[in-house]
């Protein structure tokens, strides 16, 4: 069914691919951007793990800590960026994770300042290129301030 | 007289051979189209409280709108109310909240229900929203045999593409069919759902899986209504359809054409329907929300022009224009507005509604009808195979098997590896990027409306006789639990007494279940 086409924006020969959870919180349905996001991970070498519609904080921390992740890729599409967001990366402190947010999807500028501030590693808004969501994924757990915001907006 | 901006005089139409308004209605359901009457602008609104909502109405038929089209929060969409843990941030986001029947009583004030016709796109819970505004006309006095509009209530394509399911399949197409059987027998003004390929597209399909995918579902709810005892020409002139006006300007309108011709063909031939009314395909359009840009966002009302006369020239019989400024957020009044004048620029000005079917007997139009006619027949094919000669069982096999959302997936996976490869060009995104600095003025809703919302969904639970909402819940559990029970009076019953859209949805899950969807890429 999943067909590969075929770009590899890095090698996909990494010895320790970077292990990836994708998810949607809450109620928000849109999940083409989170399935292509999941193709161009794979496609750039990374494990990913699709956990997909309907999580909660709790089902996310569980399974980071069951797949042992390394970061965290949340997709939103319903406004709600600004409340699920910070909760996200305090139930990751909660859990004593060290295991970067990493926020897509429909996000106003003026909102990506405030995310970071709460503690999310990067935004990618739309129109963000498969290498810059590679890049930013990439760069997430390596991120050494919250500055890093993605170049798409 | 219709005639040219230079005198030149105009025939409804032009060409030998098949007419508009002659079966199988490829060149358009009616002989004279816009002439006898111009498509309905319907444009979709909906955000924070009902209240809100309420005003926004009011501008939009101050300003010529014709028809009202309501958008809900998703708690609303989820069967959830506004206090579900889940609803945290997403109350009057992306659409009204509506919680009770006191939230559809502001929604609608002042409108008079019998004068205009109201759209509301809503599935899960379709049968409680539907319950919600027959209450509040009966109690403005306006008997539901007069109410007109359409309810979305295509929940199929939610399995498929948009994920707003609620309950199973099986149970859900049951409350589909008991809308349709409902309105059949009282609403002849209502169209009890909206076949929509809309949200297939949105997903990711091509135009040849949203027209498949689409009339697949259509042919699955006629099985199921035709199951339930309902003759085929009895409900199927009052089933409609909603697709996409995306960017590729001809394939759209290939589209549209052979979707009409599939439909007619197949009621005809395979189910029998001998009312010429029930073999025409008529169909909202909406402009492709997908296709709008983040950035430079003022080009989207070129985009939002195009994409509209496709629709136009491929016929359709009501419109929404997207507006400008919705990659980032909900409209302003003055996007939505532009967005409405573009309609009536084309409709007004273009000359585009004074011939029907302008572009009939074109090669390439005609070559284009009869290709996605070709690739939608293949999917049928695929489809009946896998339900064994049912459409219905096979739209259920496909959902339960990840058929339609593997193939939209993969759908969406080439157009993005396109655009990022720059095989397409995508303006102001992957090319002519220069001036990038086009800030859009946005909606923004406070957390304010959360706030208000959920302390009017407390009075209301306080203000109600609790006895009366425990009774009907417990008639509406027992019926659910007998399946040729028609559910739509306890619904209206349960609504009636203020029950909430959540503890009337928990009440059919305890029957029904509840749907996860295994979660694949």
């Amino acid at each position: 069914m999943s067909e590969t086409l075929g770009i590899s924006p890095q090698s996909v020969d990494d010895p320790e691919p970077l292990r990836v959870v994708l998810a949607k919180l809450g109620f928000d349905g849109h999940d083409r951007g989170l399935k292509v996001v999941a193709r161009t991970l794979r496609d750039a070498g990374m494990e990913v793990i699709y956990l997909g519609l309907r999580q909660t904080t709790d089902s996310i921390v569980a399974a980071c800590e069951q797949e042992d992740a390394d970061v965290i890729g949340l997709s939103m599409h319903n406004a709600g960026h600004l409340t699920l967001a910070p909760r996200m990366v305090q139930a990751v402190e909660e859990a004593d994770l060290d295991v970067p947010v990493v926020i897509g999807g429909i996000v106003p500028a003026e909102d990506v300042a405030v995310l970071i501030e709460a503690g999310v590693a990067a935004v990618l808004g739309p129109g963000a290129s498969a290498e810059e969501v590679v890049a930013a994924v990439r760069a997430a757990p390596n991120r050494q301030s919250p500055d890093h915001q993605s170049p798409a907006r | 007289m219709v005639e040219t901006m230079s005198g030149i005089p105009l025939d409804p139409t032009y060409g030998d051979g098949l007419q508009p308004g002659e079966y199988p209605y490829t060149r358009g359901l009616y002989p004279t189209g816009y002439r006898s009457k111009l498509w309905t602008m319907r444009m979709f609104a909906g955000f924070g409280t009902a209240t809100d909502t309420n005003a926004r109405f009011h501008a939009l038929l101050r300003a010529g709108g014709t028809g009202l089209s309501t958008a809900f929060d998703m708690p609303t969409l989820m069967g959830r109310d506004s206090d579900h843990e889940w609803s945290v941030g997403e109350v009057g986001r992306a659409g009204v909240a509506v919680d009770t029947l006191a939230d559809m009583e502001d929604l609608f004030a002042g409108i008079e229900l019998d004068k205009v016709t109201t759209s509301m796109t809503i599935n899960g819970p379709a049968a409680i929203l539907m319950a919600m505004y027959i209450a509040v006309a009966e109690k403005s006095g306006v008997g539901r045999v007069h109410l007109g509009g359409t309810i979305q209530n295509d929940i199929l394509k939610e399995y498929q593409a948009q994920k707003e399911y609620i309950f199973p399949p099986r149970p859900s197409v049951r409350l589909v069919t008991d809308l349709i059987r409902f309105t059949t027998a009282e609403m002849p003004r209502w169209h009890p759902v909206s076949i929509s390929g809309y949200h297939i597209r949105e997903a990711g399909s091509t135009a040849a899986q949203e027209l498949a995918f689409t009339l697949a579902n259509g042919f699955a709810y006629v099985e199921a209504a035709v199951a339930a005892g309902l003759k085929v020409d009895d409900f199927a002139p009052r089933l409609s359809f909603f697709f996409n006006a995306h960017s590729d300007f001809f394939e759209e309108i290939g589209k549209f054409r052979a979707a009409r011709r599939i439909w007619a063909t197949w009621m005809k031939d395979r189910y029998g329907a001998t009312n010429p009314k029930s073999h025409m395909c008529r169909f909202h359009t909406q402009t492709a929300g997908v296709s709008l840009t983040a950035q430079q966002p003022e080009n989207n009302i070129a985009r939002v022009a195009v994409q509209a006369l496709s629709a136009v020239l491929g016929g359709t019989q009501s419109l929404h224009t997207d507006s400008y400024d919705e990659a980032l957020a909900l409209p302003t009044e003055k996007a939505a507005r532009i967005a409405l004048r573009t309609q009536q620029i084309v409709a007004h000005e273009t000359g585009a509604a004074s011939v029907v079917d302008p572009l009939g007997g074109s090669h390439f139009v005609e070559w284009m009808t009869d290709e996605m006619e070709r690739q939608a027949n293949e999917i049928f094919d695929h489809i009946d195979q896998i339900g064994s000669g049912s459409m219905l069982e096979g739209v259920y096999a496909g959902i339960d098997d990840g058929y339609f959302v593997g193939e939209i997936a993969d759908a969406a996976y080439r157009f993005e590896r396109e655009v990022n490869a720059g095989r397409r060009i995508i303006v102001g995104v992957n090319e002519f990027t220069e001036n990038d600095d086009d800030e859009a003025n946005l909606l923004s809703i406070g957390h304010a409306t959360e706030e208000m919302q959920t302390k009017r969904l407390d009075q209301v639970r306080n203000d109600r006789d609790d006895n009366a909402v425990r009774a009907s819940l417990a008639a509406l559990v027992q019926a659910a639990g007998q399946p040729d029970v028609n559910l739509m009076p306890p619904i209206i019953d349960a609504v009636q007494t203020y029950a909430t859209e959540g503890e009337i949805v928990a009440a059919l899950e305890s029957v029904f279940g509840t749907y996860v969807e295994t979660a694949m890429v």
